[in-house]
Parts: structure tokens; C-alpha cells; sequence
């Protein structure tokens, strides 16, 4: 009894904990599980990793890695993704002072790198494909267009989420559900250059190196 | 009851509420971020490129390279850090670290284990069938 009066004392005059005071706002909540929808994402991206690793080698006589791909594209899809990234937080920090200038000047840049990138990867794509290192002439390249290409999907699927959104704030202004909305696109943002990371590592870097 | 104490959301920087959270210091950690995965991916194709180094230790070298600027990104662009607000968004991604690890792991071990079973049994079988 004395103890629990002693602890009652003690919480007295603190911030509440956070399993004491009810549901979290909504704002973390949803951020939380879009954080969560994330990780599965990276998830289900570490198994095409893990099939194009075992399958790296396996080039069936066919055109290998080394012979397609071309560093200097490679770099510059790197240089762009990076800087979108890097865009798309300062368009972050324009949301939590409530810019519109700002938040539209870091929409249009994001947008404008994210596509330069993905211009720039399905041009590779299409030099690929010409000189016949399509997804059927191996099983190495089955994995590499499965990968990257899993990839360049989720930077198209950005880009209309991001078109989307300007269209809701011109709309709607800084309304909670466009800020979530737009929070989450930019979690989604930063966790497909975290994977562009590992893809310009394991496929292209290392498939340079002999 | 004057303010409760939230966990932070996901790439929110920790201990600073949101409407705080001022822009410069914001654009600080950004561009350092920025300039730290530069540095870490010139580093990284300098590497995949050199003779100078070592070549059976450049793939492990490029790996570390790579989780370095992953790190990076985590810290610096979705502000996940070590701080008790960020305990939950640490253990979902501990989870998806440790899930990523078996997956990546379990795949490229067993498959090297398989391509060094098989490369094994098919000596005797072709001696056999030299006879």
C-alpha cells in the first residue's frame, strides 16, 4: 500500500505515459502503419534479391552483366533518385511550416528527378531488349527485370501518388488527411531510394566487378 | 495532464512536435544527410571501378558501403533513431531487418550449399560413365 501511494507521488506532475492515455493521435497511427506496410515491402524486395543472387550466374550462354550494363546510366539514375530523396524531405519540412510555395517547388523537383529516372531506366530497358537480352533469354535476366523492374513499378506508382497529392493540396489546401497523405508519400519515397541502395550495390556494381 | 508523451511517428524527428519543428534545422540534418550518401556512393563506385584494391575483399567492402547509406538514409531523411519515442518504429524495423537477414541469408547459403553438393556428385557420376 505504501509503495503504490509512494508511486503515485512520483507519476504526479509528469506527462502521461503513453499506455495511459488512450489511442494515439491519428496522424502516428497511420504513419505507424504505412511504416509497417513498408518493411513488408523491403520484405517481399529481399526475396527478388535473394532469387536474383542464387541466379546471378545463370546466364545460359546468354549476355551477362558485365557486357550489358553501362556504369554512367547507372550513376546518374543514382545521382537523381538520390536527389529526389533529397527533395522530397525539404518538401517535408515545407509541409510542417504549412509553405505552399515550398511544398509545390519540392513536389515539382521530386517529381521532375523521379521521372528523369525512370526515363532514364526504361531507355536501359529498351537497349536491353534490343540487342535480345530480353526476361525470356535467361534466368539471370528473368531476375534482373524482375527486380528492377519491381523497382521502376513502385517509382511509376510514386510519381502518380505524387501528381495525386498536388491535385488534393491545390484542392484542399493542408487539410489532416492531405498532410498524412502527403507524410506517407515521402516514407514511401526515402524507402525506394533505401532500396535503389541496394539494387545499384548487388546488381550493377557487383555485376561490373569480375 | 498537461501534454502526453506520444511515440514519435515514423519519420518524424524525435522530441520536437511537428508544428515545432523548425525548417532550418530541418534543412540542416537534410543537406548533411545529403552530402554523407554523396560520399558514400562515389565511394562506392570508386571501389567497384579501382585496381588498387584487393579484388576478392571488394564485394564485402561494397556491401558495407551500401548499409552505411542505409543507415544514412534511416538517420538523416526518416529521422529513425535510438531515443525511447522511437521504440516501436525501431522494433518493426528490427523485424524487417531480421526477416530480410533470414530470407537473404538462408537463400544464398543453401544455394551455395546445393551448387557445391551437386558440383560433388557429378565427378563420380561422369567417372562412372566414362567406364
Amino acid at each position: 500500500m505504501n509503495i503504490a501511494v509512494g508511486v503515485d507521488d512520483v507519476h504526479e506532475g509528469e506527462l502521461v505515459n503513453t499506455s495511459e492515455a488512450g489511442p494515439a493521435p491519428k496522424r502516428i497511427v497511420v504513419s505507424y502503419g504505412f511504416w509497417i506496410f513498408l518493411l513488408s515491402d523491403i520484405v517481399m524486395f529481399s526475396a527478388l534479391f535473394a532469387g536474383y543472387a542464387a541466379l546471378a550466374r545463370a546466364t545460359a550462354g546468354g549476355p551477362t552483366g558485365s557486357q550489358l550494363f553501362n556504369q554512367q546510366t547507372v550513376a546518374m539514375e543514382t545521382a537523381f533518385l538520390l536527389l529526389s530523396s533529397y527533395s522530397c524531405g525539404l518538401m517535408s519540412l515545407a509541409i510542417n511550416s504549412r509553405g505552399y510555395f515550398g511544398t509545390f517547388l519540392g513536389a515539382g523537383v521530386t517529381f521532375l528527378l523521379g521521372a528523369a529516372f525512370l526515363s532514364l531506366e526504361l531507355r536501359e530497358f529498351a537497349t536491353m531488349i534490343a540487342i535480345g537480352a530480353t526476361p525470356q533469354r535467361s534466368a539471370f535476366l528473368s531476375a534482373f527485370f524482375t527486380l528492377v523492374g519491381c523497382h521502376g513499378l513502385h517509382v511509376a506508382v510514386g510519381l502518380s501518388w505524387l501528381v495525386l497529392m498536388m491535385i488534393q493540396l491545390a484542392m484542399r489546401g493542408f487539410s489532416p488527411v492531405v498532410e498524412r497523405r502527403l507524410h506517407c508519400f515521402s516514407l514511401f519515397w526515402h524507402a525506394l531510394d533505401i532500396i535503389w541502395v541496394l539494387i545499384f550495390t548487388v546488381v550493377y556494381l557487383m555485376g561490373v566487378v569480375p | 495532464m498537461t501534454e502526453t508523451r506520444w511515440d514519435v511517428a515514423p519519420g518524424d524527428r524525435p522530441g520536437i512536435s511537428v508544428s515545432e519543428q523548425g525548417t532550418f534545422s530541418g534543412f540542416f540534418v537534410h543537406t548533411i544527410g545529403l552530402l554523407l550518401a554523396v560520399i558514400l556512393t562515389i565511394t562506392s563506385f570508386w571501389v567497384a571501378n579501382t585496381s588498387v584494391l584487393w579484388t576478392p575483399g571488394v564485394p564485402a567492402g561494397l556491401v558495407v558501403l551500401a548499409i552505411a547509406q542505409m543507415g544514412v538514409h534511416l538517420v538523416f531523411f526518416l529521422h529513425i533513431t535510438t531515443g525511447p519515442d522511437n521504440t516501436n518504429n525501431i522494433l518493426a524495423l528490427a523485424f524487417g531487418v531480421l526477416i530480410v537477414l533470414l530470407v537473404l541469408g538462408g537463400s544464398i547459403v543453401i544455394m551455395a550449399n546445393l551448387n557445391e553438393n551437386m558440383a560433388a556428385h557429378t565427378e563420380p557420376m561422369n567417372l562412372q560413365m566414362q567406364h
